[in-house]
């Protein structure tokens, strides 16, 4: 267990919590980043507080970037497992309507039946996969 | 005054995801792989988010609506039927094929990496797809 990180986990999770939190608080809605961004490029709806959330999204670790200067995270390789991740990832979340964020956090957090058997199951698969291949 | 709260939210949310390292891949499989040298601290991660959440989410209910809107939007559905089950084992496989879910994806865009762009576009594919082709109840 040396790679385990409590305090950056406790912190980075507070932080999670909170920005869901915000969105619950001030605009009403469960802050679900597969719905989220999904309706932000393909529904016409509310699409700007939704780009505006995403935006929000992919300028967060420039900003952490800025503070701690050794702040460095790798990424995955470029081929056919990246592709058919990234597949999987989008039909199983439109398909099941929701992600770690959206059943995992908010779902769970509002005590869902059906978020926490949909994280139960995702979490299962997740261990599966990375386990055995 | 709602874009800016929404950008705020997200903005929060991807720092947790960053300062929690969760926006690497290598991170989550080390949670998600129960083989090899077994790192819990994604279970602390949703802990925390959780306990945060849970009471927020508490209080914040106790208003007749938010701060911004003009009513509380909560997901209608509560049957646990096919498309949930199915699209929850699908979502597991490709994160754990992975480590990527799609917040984190989304934020490592700012790495610039190729491989992360693939991957979020094949999950837009995935959701335009799964929009087209939704699953019968």
């Amino acid at each position: 267990m040396e790679n385990f990180t409590p305090l950056s986990a406790l912190i980075g999770g507070t932080f999670i919590g909170l920005g869901a939190l915000l969105l619950m608080a001030a605009l009403g809605r469960i802050a679900g980043i597969s719905g989220i961004a999904s309706q932000a490029i393909f529904q016409k709806q509310d699409r700007s507080w939704k780009l505006a959330f995403v935006a929000g999204l992919l300028l967060g670790p420039l900003l952490v970037a800025l503070v701690i200067s050794d702040f460095s995270f790798s990424t995955p390789e470029l081929g056919p497992r990246t592709l058919i991740a990234g597949l999987l990832v989008g039909l199983g979340t439109a398909w099941g309507s929701g992600c770690t964020s959206g059943h995992g956090v908010c779902g769970i957090g509002r005590f869902s039946p059906r978020s926490i058997t949909a994280t139960l199951i995702f979490m299962a698969a997740g261990v599966l996969v990375a386990s055995l291949f | 005054m709602q874009i800016m709260i929404a950008f705020i939210a997200g903005l929060l949310m991807s720092i947790g995801i960053a300062v929690s390292m969760m926006i690497d891949p290598a991170k989550v499989l080390g949670f998600l792989n129960l083989s090899g040298n077994w790192d819990p601290s994604l279970a602390l991660v949703m802990a925390a988010a959780l306990a945060v959440y849970s009471v927020g989410f508490r209080l914040v209910r106790g208003r007749s609506a938010p701060l911004m809107a003009e009513k509380f939007q909560l997901p209608n559905a509560s049957k646990i039927d096919k498309p949930i089950l199915i699209g929850a084992a699908v979502f597991g496989l490709g994160w754990g094929l992975v480590g990527y879910c799609p917040g984190p994806a989304l934020a490592a865009l700012s790495s610039g990496s190729f491989a992360t762009l693939s991957f979020v576009l094949a999950m837009v594919v995935g959701w335009y797809l799964a929009r087209k082709w939704p699953l019968p109840h």
